[in-house]
């Protein structure tokens, strides 16, 4: 098993052991994100939409495989020796994933996929700010570099959750209902555990629960204009430390990896 | 080529002596290298030539998304996953330059899609091929992708501004397209006993392919005079067919890969590669609809475009409600 270090809930993890959780967490939202949005190369509503959707899933690989790398470098620090960004994305088996179970959700239509987006986007660009205050000057780089992007996607996102919602009888019932399905997996967005316990009293993470406010206050505004309904619900997906930053996945992960790691699975040591 | 067997409506070159004084006019410009432009005036049979052309090319990108969009989620590393989504995406982007140039013709990209999806144009052949391996993906962008090289550097002096304009970009991006493929191949034949073969297969399944994207030879090309006199083609089939040969070949043999025809060699005489009889009969089968993934690459494309109807009819509510309201446009 080449997972990463278990954090379990009680016992603190060290400095170095928390941060490899955690920069691996980081990557593995966008690595997944990225393979989910490849999907729909060659297959979006109009070209102009392909090719931003194609733009988003290539800012999100490009961060995850910062991520990755950093992680890798933390990791030799850890163990003497540390994995390649290909090594940590192609190598390890779902219980070894560390993102959280919304970004590994199938597309489903135009509106599931704006949906999933905007809910995701709007949590990673608070979060990458607060990073860019972070202690560990490379995560306080990266965030940095990344928030610019993210900044991009989070507008986007939030302008078709309003095109939709507030444009057809349609469009209106697609949006609603994708947001109603996806909501009890944003509980997991602002979830916190020993892991982020350690580093946020170093100063190197950012709290995540202090997010929830201003992330809902956009949802919030955002519903509104789209003439949207708020989801009521108030039980969440991945609670108690059970969720997709502790290795627990949906089924939906195990055939995502199949299919993203068949060549390094099928041709072991092969260079390519 | 992206645009083959393009019909001009023209059974010979018309002569100087035939033409109207707008069309001696126009033809006179063409001649001395004057671009043509949107607004000016142009034969019947220029614009309808033209629009032919390049909507065939604009097809055939976005048809193109989707052969090697089916490798992008098992792309073997994350550096090449990105680099083959910026490829399609650029592919993509080429799609609406082009679908943008025709549209200064006079007709509306709805309706060249609805056209498409018709079945009433036709999109390039290669792409009728499926992608059975990762080294599909080098063997596209070092062959498919160096023959539209071929075919479109010319284009970029082409007589219609704002085609050779389009063209003058999306060549930039294809020469870094084929370096891409060259680079798979390279690295998979410098790999594995199994990597070479996978490589060694691509090829003899691309190649004859490639050769036939040049389109029939010279001798029976009907059309090709006419869009040379307008400086929509400058080179002919058969010419720009032995120019990718004569280029290619040395690129396989560097690899130490090997061409699937046995009368290939060089003709120290000639100065060039001779090269085995292309099987055109298949190419005929496969402009007829009759390709491997023909019907499968234009249901998938159908499909794509249905399914987003009702995005595309939200978007368009929406801002027709802005509009009444009178908001900006966020």
């Amino acid at each position: 098993m080449s997972g990463g270090t278990r954090a379990s809930a009680g016992a603190a993890p060290g400095a170095d052991a928390a941060l490899f959780e955690y920069v691996l967490r980081l990557g593995d939202n966008d690595v997944i994100l990225a393979q989910r949005l490849a999907e729909w190369v060659g297959h979006g509503p109009v070209i102009e939409e392909d090719i931003a959707l194609t733009n988003v899933g290539l800012d999100l690989l490009g961060q995850g495989r910062m991520w990755l790398q950093y992680a890798g470098e933390v990791e030799a620090r850890l163990a003497g020796t540390g994995r390649s960004e290909d090594e940590l994305a192609f190598l390890r088996d779902g219980g070894a994933y560390r993102n959280v179970q919304l970004v590994e959700l199938p597309n489903g239509d135009f509106a599931a996929t704006m949906a999933r987006q905007f809910y995701f986007d709007h949590a990673h660009l608070l979060l990458l700010r607060a990073l860019a205050r972070s202690a560990d000057p490379r995560v306080a780089e990266i965030a940095a570099k990344a928030a610019k992007e993210v900044d991009y996607h989070a507008q986007r996102s939030a302008d078709w959750v309003i095109r939709l919602g507030d444009g057809t009888a349609e469009s209106r019932a697609r949006m609603q209902r994708a947001l109603d399905r996806l909501w009890p997996y944003t509980g997991e967005l602002f979830a916190t555990d020993a892991v982020d316990r350690v580093l946020v009293a170093a100063g190197v993470a950012a709290d995540a629960e202090a997010l929830r406010a201003p992330w809902l206050a956009t949802v919030e505004r955002v519903l509104a204009e789209a003439t949207l309904s708020l989801p009521a619900g108030t039980w969440m997906h991945g609670a108690n430390g059970r969720g997709g930053r502790q290795g627990v996945h949906t089924e939906h992960l195990g055939h995502l990896l199949a299919e993203m790691q068949f060549l390094q699975r099928a041709y072991p040591g092969a260079r390519w | 080529m992206y645009a083959q067997m393009v019909e001009t409506g023209q059974k010979s070159v018309r002569a100087l002596a035939d033409m109207s004084s707008e069309e001696r006019a126009f033809q006179q410009r063409i001649d001395a290298d004057v671009k043509v432009e949107a607004a000016d005036w142009m034969p019947d049979a220029y614009r309808r030539t033209l629009v032919r052309q390049i909507q065939q090319h604009a097809h055939s990108e976005i048809v193109g998304m989707l052969p090697e969009g089916n490798w992008i989620t098992r792309a073997p590393t994350l550096a090449r996953k990105a680099i083959l989504m910026a490829k399609v995406q650029d592919e993509g982007g080429h799609g609406l330059y082009l679908y943008a140039a025709a549209e200064t013709l006079g007709v509306s990209r709805d309706q060249l899609i609805a056209d498409l999806h018709a079945g009433k144009v036709r999109y390039s052949s290669i792409f009728n091929y499926p992608t059975l391996t990762w080294a599909d993906i080098g063997a596209i962008g070092w062959l498919v992708d160096g023959a539209a090289i071929m075919n479109q550097i010319p284009l970029c002096r082409c007589s219609y501004g704002p085609y050779a304009r389009a063209m003058v970009r999306i060549c930039k991006e294809e020469s870094f397209h084929q370096r891409q493929g060259y680079d798979i191949m390279m690295k998979l034949c410098q790999g594995t006993a199994e990597q070479k073969a996978m490589a060694q297969d691509a090829l003899n399944r691309w190649w004859w392919p490639s050769l036939m994207m040049f389109g029939p030879p010279d001798a029976d090309s009907v059309h090709s005079a006419q869009s040379a006199a307008w400086k929509i083609k400058l080179l002919s089939n058969d010419e720009l067919r032995q120019r990718f040969v004569d280029q290619t070949v040395p690129q396989a043999d560097y690899l130490g890969i090997t061409m699937p025809d046995p009368d290939l060699k060089w003709n120290a005489g000639r100065g060039h590669y001779d090269f085995g009889a292309i099987d055109w009969q298949e190419f005929h089968d496969v402009l007829r609809g009759n390709g491997p993934c023909n019907r499968e690459r234009l249901a998938t494309r159908v499909q794509a475009w249905e399914e987003g109807a009702w995005v595309r009819e939200a978007a368009l509510a929406h801002a027709e409600k802005r509009a009444d309201r009178g908001d900006e446009l966020g």
